[in-house]
């Protein structure tokens, strides 16, 4: 018997074209018994659209189902045979702690987020002293999953201790790293965890006033949030003995910038987002003078599970300096990309190669940290995930994004990339970080264009640690990082680049030409019928003068006969 | 501005403001700044200092299908940029441009959200991920063609 059926429904769910499957499982089932509901994201993001049937027994998922006769067959009948099967490598590697929810409940709906344990923790924290609870996050180990990695405990402790009128408590839901979907995917899928966790910092601080700062490019993890948001005033759950606590969303408006806390609390005021420097912390004076605390909303996530579980317990899971477990969003060039939650001290190579599905050997690096962080290469993958050995390395913990980049990929543009990233979003305040990072911008860009020199490189390596030092907020302080930490460990292609004028990886069109091999070419003019620049000659000769690289022939062609080939090599 | 009436005259407001005349009106005119700075009793500089301070903010008219293609890390490393290239030749127009039937808008954004579909774009907020040339010009077509043009 089947009892419910989940789609998942979180915004990749929906991309992948989970709506249609929704519609077409309503239309197609009419018996009363079966409820269709919307859930979250699971994180096997590549499986979507994801379905899970839930029978009184069991519960069975149908990964990529289509709204087709086909699958509706399928999944009435329970058919185990065609049910989803959840890779050893990778169940045996993640830990389902702050995520335990997400996918598995309707997030909007308060009563299965009570009957799942919902808001026991914040039921426990009521009967605590402040400070106690603050002990207990202290315990815990919790550190900032925003990226910085500030002691969680030890930032709230400061806010209690403050004497004010009002004081005021920030979600960094910003989430600004692009390539980054740890935050969207909770507040999708789990809103109420975010707002328990708040709830309960409110609580120990003597916060009154909750404000999150959601990312403007996305619009149904502001929807769910704001309902759940409803429901907690419904509920009064935001009601304490003394106080009674606001929460109200802000939307940003696109700015990278914005995720650093000063920047955010100027942005909250209704100014343009510049940092300013600290101190004052906004512990000190923050939003509109106040005290303000900022965590990040995987931070806010993990405080239910701190106060369930006690300080003591949740230290047990993770390495010495690194407690309790991280989101990654695991994209790029791998099988199975999605959202994981790992304990601290798995290493890279575990999440890329066995969660992943990556190939080995067809790796070259991974990108950690955004725009901020580094690239490891594939040789230090046997390094553990806690926030002191991957700073050792170059790199940060960041707040989740994990790239993959295949062996096919040029490091150099992926620095390039993201310092055109960074320049984009600097706000101009600081001069090294506004015209510093443009300088190195334009230095690689010499270099992908194959016109760069090593007096070029030196200037990277000599301008790098000055941007560095003459910033004012983490975006200039980071922001040459990216390429620092591709000149360390992938410097001969800075080099194939300037001297050979090559790009190992193809990849930079200025450097290379595409050529059709005639010998296995079969003159099925699939290629000349596809390029949209005419750059295809009858007698099947690429005219490498008008050819974009668009790379459109290569794909289109079946038997491979097209290539990219180093400039000037195949051609004359 | 009979839109902006139920919002309380607070400076922390301003962004809200100009957010809910975009979400009417599609853009910011001249005119909406001088509005808004007169609800808020602040000068239009200031206005338009945190109105172009936001890359959200537009202050012209986009298209009725507004496109954006994401070029966050994960569409990058995918190939964001020849997506962008397969828009630029079918719709002939470049990144912040909108064509001329005033059918299509395009912008390139960092980050969807739905980094395991890369390369996505979005189209009026409708996500379509793990795109080829052909599965985008189709989508392409298939609003070009929509009955109600
Ligand atoms: C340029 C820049 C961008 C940032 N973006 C974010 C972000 O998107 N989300 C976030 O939580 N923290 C971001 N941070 C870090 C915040 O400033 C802050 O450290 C964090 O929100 C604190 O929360 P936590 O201690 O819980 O991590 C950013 C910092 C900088 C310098
Ligand atoms: S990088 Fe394109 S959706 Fe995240």
């Amino acid at each position: 018997m089947i009892k419910r059926i989940k789609v998942g429904m979180a915004s990749c769910g929906i991309a992948a074209g989970a709506s249609e499957v929704k519609k077409f499982l309503q239309q197609n089932i009419d018996d009363e018994n079966i409820e269709i509901i919307e859930v979250g994201c699971i994180g096997h993001c590549y499986a979507e659209p994801l379905v899970e049937v839930e029978t009184e027994k069991t519960s069975i998922f149908f990964d990529q189902v289509e709204p087709t006769e086909e699958y509706l067959e399928k999944i009435l009948s329970v058919d185990k045979n065609s049910a989803m099967t959840f890779r050893d490598e990778r169940v045996s590697r993640e830990k389902l702690k702050v995520t335990r929810l997400a996918g598995r409940i309707d997030p909007v709906s308060f009563d299965e987020y009570i009957e799942h344990g919902g808001y026991q923790s914040l039921e426990k924290a009521r009967k605590m002293q402040p400070e106690e609870i603050i002990k207990e996050v202290k315990t815990s180990g919790l550190r900032g999953r925003g990226g910085g990695g500030f002691p969680t405990g030890l930032k709230w402790s400061f806010l209690a201790a403050k004497e004010a009128e009002k004081k005021i408590l920030i979600c960094n839901a910003d989430e600004g790293d692009p390539g980054a979907f740890m935050d969207r995917s909770m507040m999708e899928s789990v809103p109420h965890q975010v707002l328990e966790g708040m709830l309960i910092a409110a609580l120990a601080t003597g916060a009154t006033e909750l404000f999150i700062y959601a990312r403007a490019e996305y619009p149904l993890a502001v929807k769910n949030i704001n309902k759940a948001i409803d429901q907690i005033y419904e509920h009064k759950v935001n009601v304490f003995d003394d106080r009674v606590i606001d929460i109200t969303v802000k939307e940003g408006a696109g700015a990278f910038v914005c995720g650093e806390e000063t920047a955010m609390i100027h942005s909250l005021e209704g100014n343009r987002g510049n940092p300013r420097f600290r101190p004052p912390y906004p512990t000190d004076e923050g939003y509109k003078g106040y005290p303000t605390l900022i965590n990040n909303v995987e931070s806010f996530s993990n405080v239910p599970i701190v106060i369930k579980e006690g300080g003591k317990k949740y230290a047990e899971l993770g390495t010495e300096n690194s407690k309790g477990t991280k989101l990654f969003a695991l994209a790029g060039d791998l099988k199975y990309a999605g959202l994981v939650e790992v304990p601290m001290g798995l290493t890279i190579g575990e999440v890329v190669y066995d969660i992943g599905g990556a190939q080995r050997g067809e790796v070259k690096a991974v990108q950690i940290g955004g725009p901020s962080g580094g690239c490891i290469p594939a040789e230090h993958f046997d390094v553990p995930i806690d926030y002191d050995s991957l700073e050792s390395l170059g790199a940060i913990m960041g707040s989740g994004g994990l790239i993959v980049i295949g062996s096919n990929r040029c490091m150099v543009e992926t620095a390039r990339y993201f310092l055109e990233f960074t320049t984009k979003e600097s706000c101009g305040k600081c001069t090294f970080c506004r015209i510093g990072t443009k300088r190195m911008l334009e230095t690689l860009e010499k270099i992908t264009k194959g016109e760069g020199s090593m007096d070029d490189i030196e200037f990277l390596e000599d301008l790098g640690p000055k941007v560095i030092e003459a910033s004012l907020c983490g975006l200039g302080q980071t922001a040459p990082n990216p390429v620092l930490s591709t000149l360390r460990y992938f410097k001969d292609e800075y080099l194939a680049h300037v001297k050979d004028k090559h790009c190992p990886a193809l990849q930079c069109n200025d450097l290379v030409d595409i050529f059709l091999d005639q010998e296995t070419c079969i003159e099925c003019r699939q290629c000349i019928k596809n390029c949209p620049v005419d750059a295809i000659s009858d007698d099947f000769v690429v005219d490498n003068d008008i050819c974009t690289r668009c790379n459109t022939c290569v794909e289109v062609c079946p038997v491979d006969a097209i290539s990219r080939v180093k400039r000037g090599e195949k051609n004359g | 501005m009979q839109l902006l009436e139920p919002l309380e005259k607070d400076r922390s407001n301003l962004i809200k403001a100009i957010q809910m005349v975009q979400a009417e009106k599609g853009f910011i005119s001249t005119q909406a700044i001088k509005e808004i700075s007169d609800h808020f009793g602040i000068p239009v500089v200031e206005v338009e200092g945190v109105l172009s301070f936001y890359a959200q903010f537009k202050r012209s008219k986009p298209g009725k299908y507004k496109i954006a293609v994401c070029d966050g890390t994960a569409c990058h490393i995918k190939g964001s940029s020849r997506v962008k290239n397969w828009l630029v030749e079918e719709l002939k127009i470049d990144d912040g441009e909108t064509t001329e039937d005033g059918l299509f808008s395009m912008e390139t954004v960092a980050c969807l959200g739905c980094c395991s579909l890369a390369p996505v774009v979005s189209i009026n907020g409708k996500v379509y991920g793990n795109l080829n040339r052909k599965k985008l010009l189709k989508i392409i077509k298939d609003y070009k063609n929509r009955g109600d043009n």
